[in-house]
């Protein structure tokens, strides 16, 4: 990893104006991404987490949406920066792979076609005919078969698997130096959710290029990535290593996240430790801690934000927002054998 | 259950047929739940929605309490589906917009036989039971949020007081917290109410943690039927094994740790299937007699059933002692399995 960052997010804030008020989506996030590095962003709906990296390649731009903090990449302010530099760093320098590949294509050009357009839009000096070269080159390293004669095809002819590796390849027709997949195997069954992660790690091996995963799947975050940001309600609630997550989480919603997930690697539970109530509105989120409300181990304290900081003086980076003391964490979060957010019933003394 | 291939602009004329659920046996146990995993275009939606009578198989029989109801006509359904009912994939679309929550719980209550004037302390009981507020029986689906609309699906299913509960991935279009809640939420009600479920995924670890038994199906066919623990623990099937590969552990070190042989490719076009065994293209096992002959339907011990010509997990004694199950598929061949 290089000494400095390939980018940059500094208390990064983006809220929009509705007709019934003010909705903070992102709420002072801050992270940096090496090269070669896969970062994981997790939530669940509503977290903020694809405003966060939309907001980064300026996709939520409007007349009523406001942004703050800055996103160094390269130098360059992501956020201050005007639509027309945008537009030269979208796709060349960052790009993006989306969820549903189907309505990422555009069904009426040929794959071929779409991928062409893309090397061309960066670089107008190649020419059609080494641009197609180029194009059946990185369908053919995404893992395509026959790549020459499917550039021919339409999205509608590939299958959800293989439509996902077009738009991998798309991303990766401009030799990105960073790499946004906003829940890339979502849609995809578990075989070929399997061989698109390999993919994605393969080739960030090979190319350097950093990865920013949104996703909201544990076990994905624990096959591919290095680092891990858990947001919640617009927030990071919880941010360090993929180790130092899974083996000794700090805030209670990821306890809560761990405990229920079903786990095909151990025993079966009777029921599992889930967590309670639903994620706040973002118009009107709860005062202090915005977890306060499904937290069964909220004290008078969460009424208060609690800073994103180190709290734990051999793991500088593991930074969180919960008041609660690690070690009182650590008995806290033991449900039965596993991690998990005790019931409210249980948490009585 | 075979479904015609349509090809033309403005007339359609068939082209071709799907068998997209071919020859499949299998019984459901009262107060069982029976999980059915497979890949997208498996059959394993078209098999449920068959059970469930919303579609007319093309031949075969389904026994309800000793009834057949294959062929039964909408009024001789009608009681079978006050004990059958189903729960939708996405909540959003399974539930009419217009409509508001008790007037959703209330055809079925009336269908019960509920009179009118209890049908309010019924739904607000249904919708306590499900953990949604009763006072909220009065909103339309668009004011809750994604799980609380599913647990709305499951009221209205609950609503009949049915025996049986057909669920077409309940929850995987939830948030994995909300997905453990409506987990939890099934498998209270079923211990309170005695229900039998058939429940339909494509996440393995959510079928494991709800199912005593799993069909694993491939392409309209099973291969490989067994008790959920038995399933994990030692599959037969090298396509079963190639499925838990495939999910990932949220368990960094675990993860690094265990081998992972991912299989390649895709299911083939249900069209024109593969001859043999329909998971030879993609099985790293496969050898010519694959190619060649559909592989029996074997059941070994325990009541354990894979269809494959080279089972994995099983010793030379188990495979000697294994025979050829009578719910095994007609086209499929004689051959016994063979011991590696």
């Amino acid at each position: 990893m290089a000494d400095e960052p390939l980018l940059k997010v500094e208390d990064l804030r983006v809220s929009f104006t509705t007709e019934e008020g003010v909705v903070h989506a992102v709420d002072g996030v801050s992270f940096t991404v090496g090269a070669g590095e896969v970062l994981a962003i997790v939530g669940e709906s509503g977290s903020g987490k694809s405003v966060t990296v939309m907001s980064l390649m300026g996709l939520t731009r409007g007349p009523n949406a406001r942004f703050e903090g800055r996103a160094l990449f390269e130098g360059r302010d992501l956020i201050a920066a005007s639509d027309a530099e945008l537009r030269k760093v979208r796709g060349a320098e960052i790009a993006m792979v989306f969820q549903d590949p189907m309505s990422s294509l555009d069904p009426v050009y040929r794959i071929g076609h779409q991928i062409v357009e893309q090397i061309r839009a960066h670089e107008p000096d190649v020419s059609k005919a080494q641009a197609y070269d180029r194009a059946a080159e990185l369908m053919e390293r995404v893992g395509i078969p026959r790549a020459g004669d499917r550039l021919r095809s339409y999205p509608h002819e590939f299958s959800g698997g293989m439509r996902q590796r077009v738009m991998i390849a798309m991303a990766l027709s401009n030799s990105p130096q960073l790499l946004i997949a906003d829940e890339p195997t979502t849609a995809l069954d578990v075989t070929i959710q399997a061989q698109i992660l390999d993919e994605l790690r393969r080739l960030s091996a090979e190319t350097g290029a950093g990865i920013i995963l949104v996703t909201h799947d544990l076990g994905v975050v624990a096959d591919i990535a290095d680092r891990i940001v858990v947001m919640y309600a617009g927030r990071v609630v919880e941010q360090g290593s993929l180790d130092e997550l899974f083996y000794d989480p700090q805030h209670p919603y990821t306890w809560g996240l761990l405990g229920s997930i079903t786990r095909i690697d151990r025993d079966r539970t009777q029921r599992l430790p889930a967590i309670p109530g639903l994620p706040p509105s973002l118009l009107t989120p709860p005062e202090g801690c915005h977890f306060r409300p499904r937290c069964p181990h909220a004290f008078e304290r969460c009424i208060e934000v609690p800073g994103l900081e180190a709290r734990l003086p051999q793991a500088p980076e593991h930074i969180d927002r919960c008041w609660l003391e690690p070690e009182r964490k650590r008995e806290l979060r033991q449900v039965g054998d596993q991690i998990g957010l005790a019931s409210p019933e249980s948490v009585g003394s | 259950m075979l479904f015609p291939v349509k090809a033309g602009l403005l007339i359609d004329r068939p082209v071709g047929q799907v068998h997209a659920v071919d020859d499949v046996t299998f019984q459901l146990k009262e107060g069982e739940t029976l999980g059915i995993v497979g890949e997208s275009g498996c059959g394993k939606t078209t098999l449920i929605r068959t059970l469930v009578r919303l579609l007319t198989p093309t031949a075969g029989t389904i026994r309800f309490r000793d009834q057949d109801i294959t062929n039964a006509n909408r009024k001789g359904l009608e009681p079978i589906r006050r004990e059958m009912q189903m729960v939708f994939q996405d909540p959003q679309a399974s539930l009419n917009p217009r409509k508001r929550v008790i007037q959703i719980l209330g055809g079925p209550l009336r269908m019960r036989g509920v009179p009118r004037d209890h049908i309010e302390s019924e739904a607000r009981e249904l919708l306590g039971r499900v953990g949604l507020q009763p006072e909220h029986m009065n909103r339309f689906p668009h004011e809750f949020s994604g799980g609380q609309r599913q647990r709305i699906g499951i009221a209205r299913a609950l609503a009949v007081d049915p025996r049986l509960v057909l669920l077409d991935e309940p929850v995987s279009a939830l948030d994995v917290s909300i997905q453990a809640q409506v987990i939890n939420l099934l498998d209270e009600l079923q211990d309170e109410l005695h229900l039998s479920y058939v429940f339909v995924a494509h996440d393995l670890g959510v079928v494991r943690h709800v199912s005593d038994r799993i069909l694993v199906m491939y392409l309209g066919k099973l291969v490989e039927v067994s008790s959920a623990e038995e399933l994990y623990d030692k599959p037969i099937h090298p396509y079963t094994s190639a499925l838990l590969a495939a999910i990932p552990i949220p368990d960094p070190e675990e993860n690094r740790a265990r081998e992972r042989p991912i299989v390649s490719g895709e299911p083939p076009n249900p069209v024109s299937p593969p001859s043999g065994c329909r998971f030879h293209p993609r099985c790293s096992r496969a050898t010519e007699v694959c190619r060649q002959v559909e592989p029996q339907l074997t059941q070994y011990a325990n009541g354990h059933l894979a269809a494959c010509h080279h089972p994995q997990h099983v010793s030379a004694e188990e495979i000697a002692a294994a025979a050829r199950s009578p719910t095994s598929p007609l086209s499929s061949g004689e051959q016994a399995p063979a011991a590696d």
